[in-house]
C-alpha cells in the first residue's frame, strides 16, 4: 500500500479534516464497491471563488507546464469561455447572469471519478484510480489512442496532438505526488478564498451538507459529484443551477464501467459458448453429408443390384430361350440327319457320325 | 506473320500508363508525402482532431467501415465450411482475400491514428487493460488477422508452388474458420460497444445497450453485400482471372446473398425499433436528428432491403448488383453517424469536427493501397481460379 | 480468493484478466478434445 501511517497523519493535517479515524475498510466482497475508504477529494465552494485564476498559476508551476501567452494576472481572459487543453490542467471560467448580483466563477479539472470511464476505457492500464483517490496516468504505457478522452463524461484529458514521437494525455493529477509527500495540491494551497477544501471525500460531503443546511437559500441542494456518474472526488457547491455553469445534470448516477460490464460479460461466454455451437454446427452439416452420401451410395448399390437382377434374369431367359434354340436345333439338326443318314445309309455311313458331334 | 506476332506481344503488355495507374499513383505519392507530415508534425500536423473529438475519420471511416465490410470473410467461409454450402465455395476465396486486405489496411490506418504507433502491441503483450473495450477490439483484431493471414496462405502457397506446407495449412482451414467466425462476432460487436462508454455524448437514438448486437447483425449484410458488390468489380476488371466453376457459381452466390442480405436487413430494422422502444426515444423522431436517422433507417436499410428482395425472387441481377452498392454506402453512413454525425452532438456547430484534406487524403491513400494490393494478388494468385494441382482436393 | 477490491474498475480489470484466460484455455482445448473426441472415426477428409 505504500503510503505509511505518518503520511497519513501528515495529509490529514495538512487537509485540517480532523482526527484520523479508524479505517473503515468496507473490503468489497460482493457486487458492492464504495471506492477507497481513506480516499481524498477537494471542496469547491463557486459562492467563495472570485475569479483571480491563482489556482491557474499554481498549477501551472507545481505542473512544470509551458508558460501561458497572456500572464495569469490578466483577467481579461475570463471574458472568453476557455477549455481544458494540453498546456492547462485546469481553468477558470466566469458565468456572467443578468439578474443574479454578480458574476460566478467555476473551476474546472479533471473530476477524479471515483469510478473513472478514462481507467475503464484505457487498453493498457495507463490510468487508475489510486488510493489516495488520484486518478493517475502514466505516459510510459499510454499508446495515444485517445479512447480515454471518448469516455471522459466531463471532456478531461486533453491531447498533445502537435508532438511527433512523445505525444501525452494531459490532465489534472491531484497532485498525486505532493499528495504522497503531505503537501496540499498546488491549487488549493495557492486559493486565497478558501474556496477549494482538501480533505477525506467522506468528511468533504458532511462538510458541504453542513453549508447547504446552514445556508439553505445560498446553495442549491445538490452536491455535484456525489453521484454523478457514479461520483467524484471532486465536489462543487453551487448557488445556482449546475447546468447554467456549464455542467451537465444529465449524466446520472451510474458508473462508466457498469455501462459496459454488460457487454463485457457476454464476450468470453459468447465465444466459449459459440465454439461449441459452431463445431456442433459443422458436425451435423457433415453428418447430414455423410447420411445424403451414404443414401445416394446405397441407392446406386441398389439400383445395380436391381440392374443386375435384371440383367441376371434376362441372361436366365436368353439362355433358356438359346437352350430350347440349340435343343430344337439339335432336335432338327439330329431328326436332318438321321433322315438323311436313313436316306445316305447305305451309301455312306460315319457323315451321319461327324453331323451329331457338331452339334453337342 | 513476324508483325503479327510481334503486336500481339505489345497488345499482351500493356502500358504502365493506364487510367487506373496514374490515378493510383497520384493519391499514393501525395499519401507518402502526408505520411512524412504526419510522421514528424504529429496528428496536430495533419488532422483536424480536437479535444472533444479525438477520433475522426481514420476512426470512423478505416477502422469502423474497413472491419464491417471485412465481413464477407467470416460470413462466407462460416457458410461454406461450417453451414456445409458448399456451393458457395468459389466465393471464399476473394471474400478472404479482402476480408484479410482490410484488416491489413485498418491495422495500417490505426498507425496513423494512435499517437505512439510503435507501442500498438502494448495492449496484448505488455500491459493488459483488460477492463476496456478497446482490449477486446486490440485482441480481436490482432488473432483475426492472424488467422486470415494463415486462411489466405493457401491461394499463395500455391501461387509460390509449395505442395506441403499448402496441403498443412488446408488441414487447419476448419478450425481456422470457427475460430474466424468467433473473433469477428465478437470484435464487430465491440466496435459497437465501444461507444457504450459515452452514453452522454452519443445522440439517443444511435446509442443503445443494443449497440453492440446492432454493429454485429448490420456488419452480417455489410458483408454479404459487400461480396456481391466485389464481385460485380471483379467480374468486369477481372473476369479473365475466373474459371468456369467461378463465374458458374457467382450467379448463385449473388442470388442467394442478396436473399440473406434482405432477410437480415429487416430484421435489424426490427431490432432497432425494440431498441427505441427499449430506451423509449419515439420523440426523438420528430426532431431533425429524428429525420436523419429515418434516413439511415429507410433510405439506407430498408429499401436496399426491398430492391434486394425484388433483385433476388426475379433473380436479377443488375439490381442485386446495384442494390449491393447502395447497402454499402447504408453501412458506411451507419458507422459515420455513430462516430462522427451523432457524436457530441451537443456541442455547438463551430467547435464540431470536420476532416482535413490531409486525412482524407490519407484515408484515400489507404483505400488505393487495398486496391492496388488486390489487384495484385488477384491477377497472380488463385483466387478467382482453382489451381489445377489442386482442383481434385478442393472439389468435394 | 481473499482480495479485497475496492472500485469495480479494479473488480473488472482482475476478473477480465481471468476470464479472457479461460476463454484462451477453451478455444485450445476444445479443439483438442474434439481431435480426441473422433479420433477413432473412420478417417474422412476434413477439409
Ligand atoms: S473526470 Fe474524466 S479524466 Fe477525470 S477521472 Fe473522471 S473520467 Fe477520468
Ligand atoms: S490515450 Fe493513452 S491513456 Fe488514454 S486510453 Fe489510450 S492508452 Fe490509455
Amino acid at each position: 500500500m505504500g503510503i505509511t501511517r505518518r503520511q497519513l497523519f501528515g495529509w490529514m493535517a495538512a487537509a485540517g479534516a480532523g482526527a484520523l479515524a479508524p479505517g473503515v475498510a468496507k473490503a468489497a466482497t460482493g457486487k458492492h464497491f464504495s471506492g477507497y475508504p481513506e480516499s481524498f477529494g477537494v471542496l469547491h465552494d463557486i459562492t467563495h471563488c472570485i475569479g483571480c485564476r491563482k489556482c491557474e498559476a499554481a498549477c501551472n508551476e507545481v505542473n512544470d507546464l509551458p508558460a501561458p501567452d497572456k500572464p495569469f494576472d490578466d483577467l481579461k481572459v475570463l471574458q472568453d469561455k476557455r477549455q481544458l487543453n494540453a498546456t492547462a490542467y485546469t481553468v477558470v471560467n466566469r458565468y456572467q447572469f443578468e439578474s443574479a448580483s454578480g458574476p460566478l466563477y467555476v473551476k474546472t479539472q479533471c473530476n477524479h471519478c471515483l469510478e473513472p470511464a478514462c481507467a475503464s476505457a484505457c487498453f493498457v492500464k495507463a490510468l487508475r484510480k489510486d488510493e489516495t483517490g488520484a486518478v493517475v496516468y502514466d505516459a510510459s504505457l499510454c499508446v495515444g489512442c485517445r479512447y480515454c478522452m471518448i469516455a471522459c463524461p466531463f471532456q478531461v484529458p486533453a491531447y498533445e496532438y502537435d508532438k511527433a514521437f512523445t505525444p501525452r494525455v494531459m490532465k489534472c493529477t491531484l497532485c498525486y505526488p505532493r499528495i504522497r509527500e503531505g503537501k496540499l495540491p498546488g491549487c488549493v494551497a495557492a486559493c486565497p478564498k478558501e474556496a477549494l477544501t482538501f480533505g477525506k471525500r467522506d468528511e468533504l460531503i458532511k462538510e458541504a451538507q453542513r453549508r447547504i443546511n446552514r445556508n439553505p437559500e445560498k446553495y442549491v441542494d445538490h452536491i455535484y459529484g456525489q453521484f454523478e456518474m457514479g461520483g467524484t472526488s471532486w465536489l462543487y457547491l453551487s448557488p445556482r443551477s449546475f447546468s447554467s455553469l456549464g455542467m451537465r445534470e444529465d449524466l446520472g448516477d451510474k458508473a462508466a464501467p457498469e455501462y459496459t460490464s454488460g457487454a463485457l460479460a457476454v464476450v468470453p461466454m459468447a465465444v466459449t459458448a459459440g465454439a461449441v455451437l459452431l463445431t456442433g454446427i459443422y458436425a451435423i452439416a457433415r453428418r447430414r453429408e455423410q447420411i445424403a452420401e451414404d443414401e445416394r451410395q446405397a441407392a446406386v448399390a441398389q439400383t445395380r443390384a436391381q440392374a443386375e437382377e435384371e440383367m441376371k434374369q434376362k441372361l436366365a431367359e436368353q439362355k433358356k430361350a438359346a437352350d430350347k434354340e440349340r435343343e430344337s436345333v439339335v432336335k432338327r439338326e439330329v431328326e436332318k440327319a438321321l433322315k438323311e443318314a436313313e436316306e445316305q445309309r447305305a451309301a455312306d455311313k460315319p457323315a451321319a457320325d461327324d453331323d451329331s458331334g457338331k452339334e453337342t | 506473320m513476324q508483325q503479327i506476332s510481334a503486336s500481339l506481344k505489345n497488345a499482351a503488355k500493356p502500358s504502365v500508363w493506364t487510367p487506373f495507374n496514374i490515378v493510383a499513383g497520384i493519391i499514393i505519392a501525395v499519401g507518402l508525402v502526408l505520411t512524412v507530415i504526419r510522421f514528424t508534425g504529429g496528428l496536430g500536423a495533419v488532422t483536424n482532431l480536437d479535444h472533444h473529438t479525438p477520433w475522426g475519420l481514420w476512426i470512423g471511416f478505416d477502422l469502423l467501415c474497413g472491419v464491417a465490410l471485412a465481413a464477407g470473410g467470416y460470413m462466407t467461409s462460416a457458410a461454406c465450411y461450417i453451414f456445409g454450402l458448399k456451393r458457395f465455395h468459389s466465393a471464399v476465396r476473394p471474400a478472404i482475400l479482402t476480408a484479410f486486405l482490410g484488416y491489413a489496411l485498418v491495422v495500417l490506418a490505426l498507425h496513423y491514428d494512435v499517437g505512439r504507433p510503435w507501442r500498438l502491441p502494448y495492449p496484448i503483450f505488455y500491459s493488459q487493460g483488460t477492463s476496456s473495450l478497446l482490449f477486446e477490439v486490440a485482441l480481436c483484431v490482432f488473432l483475426y488477422l492472424t488467422v486470415l493471414f494463415v486462411e489466405f496462405t493457401p491461394a499463395a502457397l500455391e501461387w509460390l508452388g509449395l505442395k506441403r506446407a499448402r496441403n498443412l495449412v488446408v488441414r487447419l482451414v476448419l478450425v481456422l474458420t470457427i475460430f474466424g467466425v468467433l473473433l469477428s462476432t465478437l470484435h464487430q460487436s465491440s466496435l459497437g460497444a465501444l461507444y457504450l462508454i459515452a452514453p452522454s455524448k452519443l445522440h439517443p437514438l444511435w446509442y443503445s445497450s443494443y449497440l453492440a448486437l446492432f454493429f454485429f447483425v448490420s456488419s452480417m449484410f455489410a458483408g454479404l453485400s459487400m461480396v456481391i458488390f466485389e464481385s460485380t468489380l471483379s467480374h468486369r476488371f477481372l473476369h479473365h482471372k475466373m474459371d468456369e466453376h467461378h463465374i458458374e457459381q457467382s450467379h448463385g452466390v449473388a442470388i442467394s446473398f442478396a436473399k440473406a442480405a434482405s432477410f437480415i436487413m429487416v430484421g435489424y430494422l426490427f431490432m432497432q425499433m425494440i431498441g427505441l422502444a427499449a430506451d423509449n426515444d419515439w420523440h426523438y423522431l420528430t426532431t431533425g436528428w429524428g429525420a436523419w436517422y429515418l434516413v439511415e433507417m429507410i433510405g439506407f436499410v430498408a429499401l436496399p432491403a426491398f430492391f434486394f428482395a425484388v433483385g433476388s425472387r426475379e433473380r436479377n441481377l443488375r439490381l442485386i448488383r446495384w442494390t449491393a452498392l447502395w447497402a454499402v454506402l447504408g453501412i458506411v453512413l451507419n458507422r459515420l453517424n455513430v462516430s462522427l454525425v451523432a457524436f457530441n452532438w451537443q456541442l455547438p456547430a463551430d467547435q464540431r469536427y470536420f476532416p482535413s484534406w490531409m486525412e482524407v487524403g490519407i484515408t484515400l491513400f489507404i483505400v488505393t493501397l487495398g486496391v492496388v494490393a488486390y489487384r495484385f494478388i488477384a491477377t497472380r494468385m488463385p483466387i478467382f481460379y482453382e489451381h489445377p494441382d489442386y482442383k481434385e482436393q478442393q472439389e468435394e | 480468493m481473499e482480495q479485497a477490491f475496492f472500485t469495480l474498475q479494479e473488480f473488472m480489470t482482475h476478473t477480465k484478466a481471468v476470464v479472457y484466460l479461460l476463454m484462451a484455455a477453451a478455444l485450445i482445448g476444445l479443439p483438442l478434445f474434439w481431435l480426441f473426441l473422433t479420433g477413432r472415426d473412420e478417417k474422412k477428409r476434413t477439409f
